[in-house]
């Protein structure tokens, strides 16, 4: 019966818990689902300077809240996503984009995929037609000639 | 034989692969290439700690001469520890502290400098992260080094050790001067 009751009274901490953590992020209104929408994807593809693997907008770090109202404000003054996106950048470097630009330091980044994916149909179109050719001069005539000649001997038979 | 070796291939690939995921593990997430160098330090106006009457911009720190500037808070106990650090580097080294006084009081503030030592010219009042959001802070203690310029030079995240003080800040300055 204690264990039960002190079970509740854990599963109750951890509500409250769950309810203050939800707390610290702060709701905004818009009056516009367009920039709402912007508002949702920019900061869920902006990452967190601190917090190692978080995106803005589920971080209650408080530079995270910072970037979040700074993201909310440019939105207003009408700043375009890429703008803002820059904005961020200049600020708190590369780190912040959870997609890295396209650009001559990132070309291994986003390269490197589809460069082995590439190379691996290569090689592969490679084996199958190595295989291919092998299987076809495997037999020479004479040994040809002898197979046919074994095979109407069992049919014969 | 030599085509059998080729089967080893994919083997060497994944151990390379391996080796390099495993050098990242021991990497620290926080030491990584600040926005900010070789930039000028960015456009600012906001009061001083001490007096809020005084209002100070750049032109703190474009003043031809070698500043190192460090954004500090009471509420963070990595500042405590860095003070006698940063105080040996402006008495000793006689080197231009500035300070910038981040998300807090000015009451607080105040305290903590009487407590801990002032090894600052003069300190920024920044409680709304006004001047820290521009700098790219995300968290005290940080340490810039601008040139006499107003260009910063060197960025450095979170506590400095006497260590640090010895291999990485007087080195900049060195370099820097």
């Amino acid at each position: 019966m204690a264990l039960i009751r002190s079970l509740l009274t854990l599963l109750v901490l951890l509500m409250v818990a769950g309810l203050a953590q939800a707390g610290a992020i702060e709701v905004r209104e818009f009056d516009d689902p367009v920039m709402e929408q912007r508002y949702r994807s920019l900061t869920a593809s902006l990452r967190c300077p601190t917090c190692e693997n978080q995106a803005i907008d589920d971080s209650d770090a408080p530079v995270s809240g910072d970037m979040r109202d700074r993201v909310y404000l440019l939105l207003q003054e009408g700043v375009s996503d890429i703008e803002i996106r820059e904005h961020m950048v200049q600020r708190f470097g590369d780190y912040v984009l959870y997609n890295p630009r396209l650009e001559g330091r990132t070309l291994l980044l986003w390269g490197l995929p589809a460069g082995l994916v590439l190379l691996g149909a290569i090689l592969v179109v490679l084996i199958v037609r190595s295989r291919k050719s092998a299987s076809a001069k495997a037999l020479s005539e004479e040994e040809r000639a002898r197979l046919q000649a074994l095979i109407n001997r069992e049919r014969t038979e | 034989m030599k085509r059998r070796l080729l089967l080893l291939l994919p083997l060497v690939g994944f151990l390379a692969l391996s080796l390099f995921l495993y050098q990242g593990l021991s990497l620290n997430p926080f030491h990584r290439e600040s926005a900010l160098m070789a930039r000028d330090f960015p456009e600012f106006e906001l009061a001083t700690l001490e007096d809020p009457e005084r209002r100070v911009d750049r032109s703190l720190l474009a003043t031809g001469e070698l500043t190192l500037v460090n954004v500090w808070g009471e509420w963070c106990p990595e500042c405590k520890r860095e003070m006698p650090q940063l105080l040996d580097l402006a008495h000793r080294h006689d080197i231009r502290m500035v300070g910038i006084s981040w998300k807090d009081t000015r009451e607080k503030g105040l305290g903590f400098l009487d407590e801990f030592g002032n090894p600052f010219e003069i300190n920024i009042f920044d409680p709304d992260n006004e001047l820290g959001f521009e700098l790219g802070v995300f968290g005290a203690p940080e340490t810039f080094l601008v040139d006499a310029e107003g260009v910063i030079r060197y960025h450095h995240v979170g506590y400095i050790s006497p260590g640090e003080v010895r291999d990485k800040i007087l080195p900049e300055v060195e370099k820097w001067r």
